[in-house]
């Protein structure tokens, strides 16, 4: 199944920009249809390690692993995701670790699936109680500026900082395949 | 399976954990290490506190995933990460995600004496039948055994410093109850002075 984009082909190309110019050198995901674009470009970059995840919080410690030798990491996933990182967030807190991660939403606009709702709308609320902060992007010409902004966050200033990629950014998902 | 009648039955068999990781990381001074909440951070630090150990006290089922990030990062430096089998059972899907990148400078050490030891020696699915070694073979990582002795403390640091493959090592330890020494807690800390001693500033 895919997502249709039809609005922005070129956002996912503009995140990349980004992570690589700021030499990230680790992406870990759980894989997502809306990262598709992203997670195919960090396994095709010979100077980025792509490592998938078998949930979401192994995530998180990797890239505290990632910085403690001197990597930078960003972790992408979908907003279940998030729900599955809340304890794996303390360490964030506990030993002050930047962290910055990408976020597809669902359940929040024209979701087909109702069993997407209640994470996807408690996703900000879960990142923000873990001390993390949220920004969010839902037109494709505010994308690198604003994923930007959160990464410099992150790695320049020690942040911990998610991105919501908003759905109606990410686009519906396609439940018929097409004949 | 029938219950037994505490559910806290001790295992009998099995080495010191203590003396196990004292000799294993005197064999490898130059290992970057990374020890799981509980029980093995208390042995890795009282095995001799180093500036390249990075104690975790908490984010149960991270110190195998941690691990692999810092080995990614390190390919030139040995990491081995040493944990309980409680703690790498709550992060058991990260030994698939080990296996899949296959780092040459990782080995897993899971000190396996069946039970929960922080919490009141609870027995854990490795005390209840789960064969942690079969499991990391499964999911990929080849280089996985057992180890029963003392003496088996040398296989394992043979690899941790040879750097040639991933391993997962299980060492059979005995459930007895030893003191607790506790390494520094504070989380920055710990994190600067290992950055620190890798040459890294802070952000």
């Amino acid at each position: 199944m895919t997502r249709s984009s039809p609005n922005s082909p070129d956002w996912p190309a503009a995140i990349f920009r980004v992570l690589k110019a700021g030499r990230t050198r680790q992406v870990a995901y759980v894989p997502d249809a809306g990262h598709s674009h992203l997670i195919r470009s960090a396994i095709a970059d010979p100077d980025i390690e792509d490592v998938v995840l078998t949930t979401e919080e192994e995530g998180v410690a990797l890239a505290c692993g990632a910085w403690l030798g001197g990597q930078r990491a960003v972790l992408l996933m979908q907003s279940s995701g998030v729900g599955n990182c809340i304890n794996m967030f303390s360490l964030l807190q506990a030993a002050d670790f930047p962290f910055f991660a990408l976020v597809t939403m669902r359940g929040e606009y024209a979701e087909f699936n109702p069993w997407q709702g209640p994470m996807g709308k408690a996703t900000r609320g879960a990142l923000e109680l873990m001390g993390i902060q949220v920004l969010r992007v839902s037109r494709p010409e505010d994308v690198e500026d604003v994923v930007r902004a959160g990464f410099d966050a992150a790695f320049d200033a020690g942040g911990k900082v998610a991105v919501l990629l908003g759905q109606n950014l990410v686009g519906r998902k396609e439940w018929e395949r097409e004949q | 399976m029938s219950k037994t009648s505490t559910g806290e039955t001790k295992a009998v068999r099995g080495v010191g954990r203590r003396e196990f990781v004292s000799k294993l990381l005197s064999r490898v001074p130059e290992a970057l290490v990374v020890s799981g909440l509980g029980s093995p951070t208390y042995d890795v630090f009282a095995a001799g506190d180093r500036e390249t150990n990075y104690y975790l006290w908490g984010a149960m089922g991270g110190a195998a995933p941690l691990g692999l990030g810092l080995a990614l990062a390190q390919p030139d430096r040995s990491v081995v990460v040493v944990t309980g089998d409680g703690e790498q059972l709550m992060g058991i899907g990260s030994l698939g995600t080990i296996a899949v990148k296959q780092p040459r400078n990782l080995t897993i050490v899971v000190l396996d004496n069946g039970h929960y030891g922080e919490t009141g020696m609870q027995r854990s699915h490795a005390g209840l039948g789960s064969d942690l070694v079969a499991v990391a073979r499964g999911f990929g990582i080849a280089d996985a055994f057992a180890v029963d002795t003392l003496a088996g403390h040398e296989e394992v640091a043979r690899r941790i410093a040879a750097r040639d493959g991933v391993a997962f090592a299980r060492i059979l330890v005995n459930a007895d109850e030893v003191p607790r020494a506790l390494p520094p807690r504070d989380g920055p800390f710990i994190k600067n002075r290992f950055r620190s001693a890798l040459g890294l500033s802070p952000f």
